[in-house]
């Protein structure tokens, strides 16, 4: 096969653009897309502090490179949550983040989970009995949100991808969870002062995209997968997706965008007319009660001690 | 040729010569969910695999709390 543009011998084929690309035109094509999401959705404005959220993982170094390529200075934070023991998943995916900011020369700020918040993820899901992506998803969310507010940052940049957002919409319409359904969003905007913007440039790139654009920029990042990731559903449904997607391409992304760009307005209106945020009396980050999930299990995971 | 497969790292035979496509067909994968990966390059589905080659299937679907 031979790339559309160039004739050049291809080095990969995206069937639901109906296209063919040698390396550097898929590099071109890759920074397109992400220079496209960000405009369309208006994630970025001009003199926005970005911090990226950073873990190792082939999603959130494609974006710290396609981001840096195209001009925006974005600083990254790496939350170490503990998984796998000293050699294990968490200080592997560490190392690989710290390596790629180093290589380019770029500022990635390490948050330890059990230095700073006084638990590892392994340790909060045997105590709570939660699923460990539970816990893990919690305190992700809370840190991130809480570096960006406290650093100044505007904007905190995730790398959530077409296969993560296509496969979060499907999951919650098979059980009409209209609340969650009426929060996922290209752009998280600041409802509150407290919560930062949140944005996910990679919408329109498929996780196998970003793990291509990797290995022909020779980033090494995270080819494992995390322990104790077993059971988890969201896996599940992006096998479904994917199923689907290879008898018909061009799936995922038409049922996503087609809900963000045509559908997602009908369940916002649900949604915010449930929420009412106040401060967390413990941390003063915003909250629908009046101590926040983070601070409680923060609080449960001290007293277990 | 020797196929290398991931989470868990394993490793199988499969006799001859044959296309990524007919590879993954056989083993049931769904290419979309992969990449092919000889000495570094990405494979596409039409490319051939030579008996003595040795490839990698990587998966790229990830999962977790977000």
């Amino acid at each position: 096969m031979k790339c559309k543009i160039c004739r050049r011998p291809a080095a990969i084929e995206i069937r639901r653009h109906h296209a063919v690309f040698c390396r550097d035109h898929f590099f071109e094509h890759m920074t397109r897309q992400v220079e496209r999401t960000i405009h369309d959705y208006r994630m970025i404005e001009p003199g926005d502090r970005l911090l990226l959220g950073v873990s190792g993982g082939k999603d959130s170094l494609a974006l710290w490179d396609l981001l840096t390529d195209l001009g925006y200075p974005v600083d990254g934070v790496y939350i170490e949550l503990g998984i796998g023991g000293e050699r294990g998943y968490s200080s592997e995916s560490r190392q690989l983040a710290e390596q790629y900011a180093k290589n380019r020369d770029l500022h990635l700020r390490v948050v330890d989970l059990a230095t700073e918040y006084g638990y590892t993820i392994p340790e909060a899901a045997a105590e709570t009995g939660r699923v460990a992506c539970s816990v893990c998803g919690l305190s992700k969310r809370y840190v991130l949100n809480r570096i960006a507010h406290d650093g100044g940052y505007d904007v905190l940049v995730m790398g959530h991808n077409l296969d993560d957002e296509a496969a979060m919409l499907m999951s919650n319409t098979l059980t009409w969870n209209v609340d969650y359904i009426g929060r996922q969003r290209a752009v998280l905007p600041s409802t509150d002062q407290g919560l930062v913007k949140k944005v996910k440039p990679l919408l329109r790139i498929a996780e196998r995209e970003t793990a291509a654009y990797c290995v022909l920029k020779g980033i090494d990042y995270e080819v494992e997968e995390c322990p104790m990731v077993g059971g988890n559903t969201g896996i599940r449904v992006k096998q479904w997706l994917n199923e689907m997607e290879s008898q018909r391409p061009g799936t995922k992304q038409q049922f996503l965008f087609g809900f963000l760009d045509r559908v997602s307005d009908q369940f916002a209106s649900a949604h915010q007319e449930q929420v009412e945020l106040q401060e967390c009396d413990n941390c003063a980050q915003p909250t629908t009660s009046d101590r926040c999930a983070f601070c409680r299990l923060q609080v449960r995971m001290a007293d277990s001690e | 040729m020797k196929v290398i497969l991931r989470n868990p790292r394993r490793e199988l035979e499969i006799e001859g010569a044959l296309s990524v496509r007919e590879v993954l067909r056989r083993l049931e994968i769904i290419p979309e969910t992969v990449l092919v990966i000889r000495d570094g390059e990405l494979l596409l589905k039409t490319d051939a695999v030579a008996g003595s080659d040795t490839i990698e299937l990587r998966p790229v679907i990830s999962g977790g709390g977000r």
